[in-house]
């Protein structure tokens, strides 16, 4: 098993400010942020009503297969992928070789704008992304589990 | 890979089900996702054939409970069994914490078993794990069919280094969720050792 990502509340924040406002530039209606194993890091703008794991998990299927098909013609990624829908569209795009960035957007806005914004925001996350996966591979770095006890892995079964 | 998130006091593990085709682990899940409290479970998506046989990946979030503040998430997801989907199986393994092999006891998927096994092995290898240093457990499955082979003899071939096993028939649950926690608490256990393969 390889070292866990950890995000801490500080570049949790950080990855929250990015998106609100990438969400806010791009004129979108959500923006999520996935890590490339399925599991949804954060979600802003209207997403309550959809199920987050669910697309933070069909999505990193999405990539990978991308990835897939990207390396069978001998490219190293596929860096960004756009789904057209009659009303709302996804635009994805890989950030720092990491995560995943999902920009759900509607009618009231393009995709090219949304790719710019997204680029600019890309930047910034991967700077973050940086920090976070260095925390999480530095010897000081300590699991929060370390120190649970065979009691409370147990109680967690019943 | 696990995942710990501090501002949403949260951790995720992937747990995938591997096994040659119709060995029953998609019935694995499905028996999981029925049996359910429904706060504890998300959606079940299956991305299946017509025919119902899995095309992609079966996915299955699952809640445990909080362990010292943090609330335990395991995500569960099958690869499709059969051999021309390999490249899918390669991708789905991806960033996996723990692994399950459901083998299909019947006498005459014995080679599918041991076929599966050794794919198992060696795409892990392309990612670079190592299937003996990875929480890992075998279920024997379809135990209640006539033909099958005795679970000495599954063991001799399937599991010479004695990882932890069970008896199983999928559809009516026994030996589900048997299963199922004994490769969270090895995921766990892992965890808390904070090892790095």
């Amino acid at each position: 098993m390889s070292a866990p990502m950890v995000i801490h509340e500080d570049d949790f924040q950080q990855f929250a400010d990015v998106c609100e406002q990438l969400n806010q530039d791009a004129c979108s209606r959500a923006v999520f942020l996935i890590d490339k194993n399925g599991q949804l890091i954060l979600a802003t703008g209207e997403y309550q009503y959809l199920d987050t794991t669910a697309l933070a998990s069909l999505t990193a299927g999405n990539i990978a297969a991308t990835d897939g098909l990207a390396k069978l013609i001998g490219e190293r990624e596929f860096s960004a992928l756009c789904h057209k829908g009659e009303h709302d569209s996804l635009y994805i795009a890989i950030v720092a070789s990491q995560l995943i960035l999902v920009v759900m957007f509607g009618d009231e806005t393009s995709e090219g704008l949304v790719r710019i914004r997204v680029a600019k925001a890309s930047e910034h996350l991967a700077r973050i992304v940086e920090d976070v996966i260095a925390k999480s591979q530095s010897p000081s770095a300590n699991s929060p589990f370390a120190e649970i006890s065979d009691d409370d892995i147990d109680t967690l079964f019943g | 890979m696990s995942f710990i998130n501090y501002a949403s006091r949260e951790i995720n593990c992937k747990i995938v089900y591997y096994g040659p085709g119709l060995c029953g682990k998609t019935t694995n899940l499905q028996y999981i996702y029925a049996k359910t409290n429904p706060e504890t479970k998300g959606k079940m998506i299956s991305l299946a054939t017509e025919t119902d046989r899995t095309l992609f990946f079966d996915f299955l979030p699952l809640a445990l409970g909080s362990i010292r503040g943090f609330k335990t998430r395991f995500h569960l997801y099958t690869v499709p069994g059969q051999v021309f989907y390999d490249a899918s199986r390669k991708l789905i393994l991806k960033g996996v914490d723990g692994v399950v092999f459901v083998a299909d006891s019947q006498i005459d998927r014995f080679e599918a078993n041991i076929e599966s096994l050794e794919n198992l092995r060696s795409n892990l290898e392309e990612q670079g794990y190592d299937l003996d240093k990875l929480p890992y457990v075998i279920q024997y499955n379809k135990r209640d069919l006539p033909n099958v082979a005795t679970v000495e003899e599954l063991r001799e071939v399937l599991n010479p280094n004695g990882v932890p096993e069970f008896n199983a028939v999928a559809p009516t649950g026994a030996g589900v969720f048997d299963t199922l926690k004994a490769v969270a608490k090895l995921v766990l256990t892992e965890l808390k050792k904070g090892n790095n393969h």
